[in-house]
């Protein structure tokens, strides 16, 4: 699903990522560790498309449409509703049964009741929350995830390892963490980068 | 036809997102009236109609100014750029969502202007009307385009006009001209033109706009 080839990356003098080989088969589990400024946010950044490696090359076996990505950021519109941000992700990847996944994703995490209200009234787990219903809205077939657990509280964090455990084998994961023992279990590679 | 759906939806967001923050518009308004009425104390006698002509103008460049200069507010306060480019649609249906969306604003603050104009110093005719439709057409598309180029910048602020008002220059010659001559036909075909071969650019290099 994903292969990377002495994979690097410099902005300007600066290298933040060297030489990374990877293998991810599709199913595959990766689990990145490293401490902070080590490069997992650009190395996840490249595996998804959003950046672009200035050494190496990368191959994806995935299209655009075909890759969820949850970032440092939930990239959800503060000013609108939770069902209004979902509605707008769901019209522009083409969603046939938009308003049924949407419902059930926001049930699932425990968003339904408050689903008109706008996200700047959300706590920052409630947002978290609606991020990983965006991140999963059109099933992607490779999930990106970059410290997916960093703003859920302990309810958030079980229902994410829930998603996650239902999710495994059938979909490619790679996801970023500081707290490896929480996906071990799932965990089919590891890389660990260093500063 | 999804393409048109695209646009349509970003189209509709950016015009939620106003219509709940009310951030760019009321801005606009203010600004224009508070330009006509600034011009109306300043200038001594009756100012002639070519000298007015290129007030008006003046006036709506900087009112379109301010409204560019907040279009990727959202996306760049929200990092929601990220979500929009990894979404499979057209990456062109974000810029001309983003310039609809700011053709509304600039359109609604000249629904306050012209009449302003009117009022203040001279008639507003059919040529100077068409003038303005064909002349915002061109603001927002290269304005938007260029917004969204500045955007990714830490001088943003300062870039978009540096970028945007030597490119808006040929606007504001054909606008004028529209504005003041008696055959003002030769003058609104350039305002087309430029819109034309602007509107082809920013569609078919947008891609690399929002490329990292």
């Amino acid at each position: 699903m994903l292969t990377t080839r002495r994979l690097g990356k410099r902005y300007g003098e600066k290298r933040v990522l060297r030489k990374i080989d990877l293998d991810l088969p599709r199913g595959g589990f990766l689990v990145v560790t490293g401490p902070n400024g080590s490069g997992k946010t650009t190395l996840l950044r490249i595996c998804a498309g959003l950046a672009q490696p200035t050494e190496g090359k990368i191959e994806r076996a995935a299209t655009r449409a075909q890759v969820g990505y949850l970032g440092h950021e939930p990239l959800v519109y503060r000013e609108l509703t939770a069902l209004e941000n979902l509605e707008l992700y769901g019209r522009l990847y083409r969603l046939p049964e938009r308003r049924e996944r949407i419902g059930m994703l926001l049930e699932r995490f425990g968003l339904w009741e408050a689903r008109h209200e706008r996200v700047v009234s959300y706590s920052r787990g409630m947002t978290q929350r609606l991020a990983l219903c965006r991140l999963l809205l059109h099933e992607p077939e490779l999930l990106v995830l970059d410290e997916p657990y960093s703003a859920l509280d302990e309810a958030g964090a079980e229902l994410l390892d829930a998603q996650l455990s239902e999710l495994s084998g059938e979909r490619t994961f790679l996801l970023s963490t500081h707290d490896p023992a929480r996906v071990d279990p799932l965990a089919s590679d590891r890389l660990a980068l260093a500063v | 036809m999804s393409y048109v759906r695209d646009v349509g939806a970003l189209a509709r967001k950016d015009l939620l997102l106003e219509l709940r923050a009310r951030d760019t518009l009321p801005a606009m308004l203010l600004f224009v009236a508070a330009v006509f009425v600034v011009f109306h104390f300043a200038l001594p006698g009756t100012p002639s109609r070519l000298e007015t002509s290129g007030l008006l103008w003046v006036a709506i460049l900087f009112t379109a100014l301010l409204g560019l200069g907040r279009a990727f507010v959202p996306e760049r306060e929200q990092r929601t750029f990220d979500g929009l480019v990894l979404a499979p649609c057209d990456r062109s249906a974000i810029w001309l969502a983003k310039s609809l969306a700011t053709l509304a604003f600039l359109a609604a603050a000249e629904v306050v202007a012209l009449p302003l104009y009117a009022l203040f110093f001279h008639r507003v005719g059919g040529a100077t009307v068409a003038a303005v439709f064909l002349a915002d057409l061109g603001i927002c598309g290269v304005g938007t385009f260029l917004g969204a180029m500045a955007v990714a910048t830490r001088a943003r602020d300062l870039l978009l006009p540096l970028l945007f008002l030597p490119l808006a220059m040929p606007i504001v010659v054909g606008a004028v001209g529209a504005s003041v001559v008696d055959s003002p036909g030769r003058y609104l075909g350039f305002l087309a033109l430029y819109d034309l071969l602007f509107a082809v650019v920013c569609w078919a290099s947008f891609e690399y706009v929002v490329a990292e």
